[in-house]
């Protein structure tokens, strides 16, 4: 138990630092090919990963539904669009060599994961997390995969998912998020290099988290991972995802598309707390953010989204629910903290098309220094949806007043059963509170964190103990220096 | 004069907001082991005294110094200031959402501590303080789980600041107004907890409008403050004089002195 602790406390230190910590890059080999998309390219990164052709038939109906779709220019966020045809679709680090254990990682790599707070080893055997990192584009290591086997769990990179398991990624990659959904996820759909994919056999609850980490490692590439997560009936997992970049004048695309199914009965937790490099100051470099993330719930099934966002220069992404299944629930909880020049625009939708679906949406906003950040969430309830009730709740809390705010929320009815609740709130840090901090002896920056995480507790209580505390750390680093 | 010689010295103290000036010209000394009242009527700066002794920056000083234990309190920040001893109970507590009356307590002892070079306090020689405290101004159980002051009643808000108070043991108290919004009963209560909490080696000052809360905390010193001056200071009766006469035969002569 020692060591666990140990590791935590490493972790405490390196997240309190307040410079962007993970602005590191790793000295690597990488297998890159060039920059630029096309047709070509997509077959490229078909053939390095040896993939079945029905693999590549769906890659190029993407990459062609893609070509014919424009960037969507709705949300409000300005930026630069991206030049496409500048950016590296495909670097994985090397060797590639298969690993059969992580022993066997390259030291380098080792290194990153150290610096990461990523522990791929005992330390996460006594905190229970299985851990799947993905660099760059491919996915690197996964742990506890023998453990998880014994359970009929499977959870690996979804590189090896279409090797090993074709019927189940055939039968469920893209039927929650298709090809077409937008302009993100076709060209995710068309480049995806790798990203993980899980699979919850009927009944079994999974007795760890499963986790993924992201890294953007190589310049001028984009990441574009693909997860899926399935759960069969009756089953229930809890899922984390974490990410970071390093620290690069220029913006880097993240386009990632996760698609959650939970079938009848199953409960799925997806809790990630982002906070890719949002670029200095002055605005300059950082993460573009326009992930696609949508779940489906079947028959009396949860899914629930827990997502703490500090980093990124622009974010675009909605994490959703289809409320598919009679008594199914939809959750999202969300914080989203933005500062200097960062902008944001997040929020949910759920779909209500069962009877008796309920959705809870529970929306924090945070915004400092010149930021933006808006929360844009639809709540549908289609005529079918009989006795369906929704509660949102959305709040923000400015600082300074240099800083937006903004609130788009869309709700939908088409029957007269259904109960829909919405409540907004905006409020400042009240200089009086920091005073009454103060005279109590509590600094002013402790104070900013106390009043900011009293204001979150409603969102971090929901995620797995060890990440809420991690979470806690970044909104903090995130908020430092931002009043008086 | 020796400055070691008083836990409080005020000289000359000129304050206001933007170019109102407020308080022009307080001096006051308190000893340790002293209670002090400061009694006048609204708008004679009463609340100002007490939130420039505490630094809140809304106000700024023009002149004069605040010593306390022979150090100038206004070369410090509020926390700094909260640090050395001072505290101050608030007239309107403020809510902070989300955070409970446990945790909000034990951030405020953390932070003393680690000026002190000491580390974190441990969680059952806390709560067992706070179970003790909780006693003493007889706290509903759950009271360390609310979130501070949120939905809390007028009554409550005030036992919070007093309970705050005894847990955090500062040198010297201000309790401002701190009688306003309470019952006869949770009076009492706030009462016996402040006079529970007296020593030898603390000392309070007590901003009230009313004679009430003087029937239960004695005090050594009695000052009238008015157009920002302390125009008269006595012992206890004089608080009694001023329920019977009310204010005006003591602001009349002080206004005929220095023109209002």
């Amino acid at each position: 138990m020692k060591k666990e602790e140990l590791s935590e406390d490493e972790l405490l230190d390196q997240v309190t630092s307040t410079e962007y910590k993970y602005g590191f890059t790793t000295k690597m080999d990488s297998d890159t090919i060039p920059k630029g998309l096309s047709e070509d390219v997509v077959r490229l990164i078909s053939k390095k990963k040896n993939e079945p052709e029905w693999m590549l038939k769906y890659r190029l109906e993407a990459y062609k539904i893609w070509l014919s779709m424009e960037e969507p220019d709705w949300a409000n966020v300005k930026y630069k669009k991206p030049n496409y045809q500048d950016i590296i679709y495909y670097s994985a680090p090397q060797p590639k060599k298969k690993l059969d254990s992580l022993d066997d990682l390259d030291p380098e790599l080792k290194k990153t994961f150290d610096k990461l707070g990523i522990s791929v080893n005992e330390q996460k055997r006594l905190s229970n997390v299985a851990v799947d990192i993905v660099m760059d584009s491919v996915s690197v290591a996964t742990s506890f995969k023998s453990t998880l086997a014994k359970l009929g769990i499977i959870f690996c990179s979804i590189s090896e998912a279409i090797q090993e398991h074709p019927e189940l990624v055939k039968r469920y990659l893209g039927t929650v998020v298709p090809s077409g959904d937008n302009f993100f996820s076709a060209l995710n759909a068309a480049v995806f290099s790798d990203g993980s994919f899980c699979y919850i056999p009927k009944g079994s609850k999974c007795p760890m988290e499963l986790s993924t980490y992201f890294r953007i490692n190589e310049a001028g590439t984009g990441q574009f991972e693909r997860t899926l997560l399935i759960a069969d009936e009756g089953s229930y997992v809890s899922y984390l995802e974490g990410c970071t970049a390093p620290q690069r004048d220029e913006n880097q695309l993240h386009a990632a598309v996760v698609e959650l199914i939970a079938l009848d009965n199953a409960e799925i937790k997806y809790s990630t707390v982002q906070n890719w490099y949002p670029g200095n100051k002055d605005g300059i470099g950082g993460v573009f953010n326009f992930v696609t993330k949508r779940g489906i719930c079947h028959k009396n099934s949860k899914i629930s989204w827990t997502q703490v966002e500090t980093g990124s220069a622009v974010t675009w992404k909605y994490p959703s629910c289809i409320l598919k299944g009679d008594n199914s629930v939809g959750e999202f909880f969300s914080v989203a903290v933005t500062n200097n020049f960062q902008q944001a625009d997040t929020g949910t939708k759920m779909i209500h098309l069962g009877k008796n679906s309920k959705s809870t949406i529970i929306a924090k906003g945070i915004c400092a220094g010149k930021s933006d950040g808006s929360y844009r969430g639809l709540v549908h309830i289609s005529k079918g949806a009989k006795n369906s009730r929704n509660f949102s709740q959305c709040d923000s809390l400015l600082m300074g007043d240099k800083c937006g705010s903004h609130t788009f929320p869309y709700i939908e009815v088409k029957n007269n059963s259904s109960q829909v609740e919405h409540e907004a709130t905006t409020s400042k840090i009240g200089e009086d509170q920091i005073f009454y901090c103060n005279q109590r002896g509590i600094g002013t920056e402790e104070a900013i964190a106390l009043i900011v995480n009293g204001y979150c507790k409603d969102v971090l209580n929901q995620l797995p103990m060890e990440f809420a505390v991690e979470a806690q750390k970044l909104l903090e680093i995130s908020l430092e220096g931002s009043v008086g | 004069m020796d400055k070691k010689k008083y836990m409080l010295k005020i000289n000359d103290l000129k304050a206001g907001i933007e170019d109102v000036e407020i308080l022009k010209g307080i001096n006051l000394s308190v000893n340790k082991g002293e209670v002090h009242a400061i009694m006048g009527p609204n708008g004679s700066g009463k609340s100002t005294l007490s939130a420039v002794i505490a630094g809140n920056e809304t106000y700024e000083v023009n002149s004069g110094s605040i010593l306390f234990d022979g150090e100038d309190l206004l070369d410090l920040d509020p926390d700094q200031r909260a640090h050395k001893g001072v505290f101050l109970s608030f007239q309107y507590p403020v809510e902070i959402p989300g955070i409970s009356v446990s945790n909000f307590i034990k951030a405020a002892i953390t932070e003393k501590r680690k000026v002190l070079g000491l580390g974190p306090i441990s969680a059952k020689e806390l709560l067992s303080s706070m179970k003790e405290k909780m006693e003493l101004l007889s706290m509903k159980k759950g009271y360390l789980s609310r979130n501070m002051n949120e939905g809390f009643s007028g009554g409550e808000k005030k036992r919070n600041e007093i309970f705050q108070m005894a847990m955090l043991e500062p040198k010297l108290a201000i309790l401002d107004e701190t009688d306003s919004g309470l019952d006869i009963d949770a009076l009492r209560i706030v009462a016996n907890g402040v006079n529970k909490l007296k020593s030898k080696e603390n000392a309070t000052i007590i901003i009230t409008h009313y004679q009430r809360l003087l029937d239960y905390i004695v005090p050594d010193f009695v000052h009238v403050l008015h157009n920002g001056r302390i125009i008269k200071s006595g012992g206890k009766e004089l608080a009694h004089e001023l329920e019977e006469k009310g204010y005006d035969w003591v602001t009349k002569e002080a206004d005929e002195k220095w023109g209002y």
